[in-house]
């Protein structure tokens, strides 16, 4: 787990301290320290049933921990101040259904006026998420992305310092996901600290600052995407396309700079080896010129990190 | 508290239904159904054509004993439990919301649209048959009115405690329905089995207390004794002791029938 030192977790947005929710037997969350820092883009994966979603309802206060202390905001989630902390929140519930027989304009009316944020915030939180031409319309008429842009509409009432947002592109076209991704950015600018979830790994991996991967209850794995590379040990993956009488030559140049051996793929040579021999593999290509026609070098990917720790 | 957080839900709510035509619809069963009766609730007797207020009333009660609670039940069954099933009650309740507000403001209003349709469709009766109706009989009329809105609000509130006790939607109507047949249908033929099957020795003052047990009955109790003419139509009166007759202690425990079920649908919320 990446270590957070004591002076940046006193500013932490969002802190959790030994919580553990247990339903009888089964220990949903079991044991998680976590600091999220103000104005981080942070995400939460894990596989179905790994405690996602019972430590979001922890940090929102919709359920309380079996022991453990949470805050969030400098806030105590279920404390006294908790009330007027939560207008500085904003969630996104996954796969909610948003009240048919209203308006789009008049659902977040009516969120605004619970969430105690001026009337005058609805009509530009629909404009950012490019519904303020269906704002009189009943939600009934909305796709399901506008549905999803509507709820994150909502979200954004208030102008909240932490946004709770669990799968929020899901029915979300690529433009529409790529616009919620710069509206994020804009927010994370102005000190918004974001927790994210989704299952779609590639999507979060070149976007969130930092990530948790939660399997079993609790934290296997805190860091950006790189630094979780690297605690995995995953092998970086080098295809090299290279004419079949140069390959022997290839492969052995490879396996004196690396101790690896490459395997011949139709092409050329596919070789996996340990992050650290990035530059000797490339330095002992070297000599070969133009004789390696293509050299392809593959990170492994989030989920495959994803999967390393989760499993 | 906070009464804002109350009223918005509640505002939520009554608008609701009002723009789904719920209230006007429900307001014109009530007054097609009391015209129905009014004028033709003595064809049994061999006429045709409107009698007394008095016999409309003891005719009213009858309907309404049916049909007000399967409406209060039909309204609020799903209050809690629709929210849940769709997702928007941790979305509503990661809000700066506590729980007794949001049940509060769901009931108040719900009560308000049930209330105002009572209130529009026998109202409109009375207003189509003022020629018919004397100043004693409009006053008990009135009392009729009132307590079919109290039998509402005492039904709806149980059904806002089936809409948080039940799993799903299915489980809660089903609830609902079941509820429904056993104050309405069964509840009675228990008693007067029980009446009847011990001989009459269960019975006497207990069992006119056991009818407090029933909203449904209280709401009986309430129109019967306002009505002296009719005392005599229903078995019932000769078994009540008058002192169930005060108006004020039956509204009470009609109040007592609105609160109790909310109590503990507060406390059964989590």
């Amino acid at each position: 787990m990446a270590s957070i030192s004591p002076a940046s977790s006193a500013a932490a947005a969002v802190s959790l301290r030994g919580v553990a929710k247990h339903y009888g037997a089964v220990h949903a969350v079991d044991g998680v320290d976590l600091d999220i820092e103000r104005g981080e883009l942070f995400g939460l994966i894990g596989h179905n049933g790994a405690g996602k979603s019972t430590l979001f309802k922890m940090m929102l206060g919709l359920v309380p921990p079996t022991r453990g202390e949470i805050t969030v905001g400098g806030a105590q989630v279920g404390g006294r101040d908790f009330r007027a902390a939560r207008r500085h929140l904003g969630y996104l519930p996954e796969n909610v259904v948003l009240y048919d027989n209203l308006s789009g304009l008049e659902t977040l009316r009516f969120f605004a006026r619970l969430k105690g944020a001026p009337r005058a915030q609805c009509l530009p939180a629909l404009e950012r998420v490019g519904l303020a031409h269906a704002g009189q319309r009943p939600v009934r008429e909305y796709s399901k992305g506008m549905r999803q842009r509507l709820g994150f509409a909502q979200a954004l009432l208030g102008a909240p310092q932490v946004l709770f947002l669990d799968e929020p592109t899901s029915g979300l076209d690529p433009q529409a996901i790529r616009d919620f991704y710069a509206t994020l950015r804009e927010l994370q600018a102005g000190g918004v600290t974001i927790v994210i979830t989704s299952h779609i790994l590639a999507e979060l991996q070149e976007r969130v600052g930092r990530l948790a991967i939660l399997a079993a209850g609790k934290v296997q794995a805190v860091g950006s995407v790189q630094q979780l590379r690297e605690q995995t040990r995953m092998p970086l993956v080098f295809e090299l396309q290279v004419r079949a009488a140069d390959a022997p030559a290839a492969a052995q140049a490879l396996l004196q700079a690396t101790g690896a051996s490459a395997t011949p793929t139709a092409t050329g040579l596919r070789l996996a080896c340990p992050r650290e021999h990035k530059m000797a593999v490339l330095a002992a290509l070297a000599p070969l010129g133009a004789r390696v026609l293509d050299i392809k070098m593959h990170e492994p990917s989030l989920e495959d990190v994803f999967f390393g720790f989760a499993d | 508290m906070e009464l804002t957080q109350i009223l918005t839900i509640a505002a939520k709510e009554f608008r609701d239904r009002m723009r789904n035509r719920w209230v006007l619809a429900v307001a014109l069963v009530f007054t097609v159904f009391s015209l129905v009766i009014a004028y033709f609730g003595g064809a049994q007797q061999g006429s045709v054509g409107f009698r007394s207020i008095e016999f409309t009333i003891a005719s009213l009660v009858s309907l309404v004993i049916y049909l007000i609670p399967l409406i209060a039940l039909l309204l609020g069954f799903d209050a809690i439990v629709g929210e849940r099933e769709r997702g928007s009650l941790d979305l509503l309740l990661a809000l700066p919301i506590t729980r007794l507000e949001l049940l509060l403001g769901k009931y108040l209003g719900l009560a308000a649209a049930l209330t105002l349709s009572t209130l529009a469709g026998f109202g409109l009766v009375a207003v189509l048959l003022y020629q018919h109706i004397s100043w004693a009989g409009l006053y008990h009329y009135l009392g009729f009115m009132l307590s079919s809105v109290l039998l509402g609000l005492a039904f709806l509130s149980l059904a806002v405690l089936i809409s948080v006790l039940a799993r799903d939607r299915t489980r809660a109507s089903g609830l609902a329905i079941a509820l429904w047949f056993f104050f309405v249908l069964v509840f009675d033929l228990l008693l007067l089995g029980a009446l009847v099957g011990t001989g009459g020795r269960f019975g006497g003052e207990a069992f006119a207390w056991l009818l407090l047990l029933n909203p449904a009955d209280v709401f009986r109790i309430l129109n019967v004794f306002s009505l002296d003419d009719v005392r005599t139509l229903y078995g019932l009166a000769s078994i009540v002791p008058t002192s169930l007759g005060s108006p004020v202690v039956m509204g009470s425990v009609m109040l007592a029938w609105i609160a109790l079920p909310l109590a503990v649908a507060r406390w059964r919320f989590k």
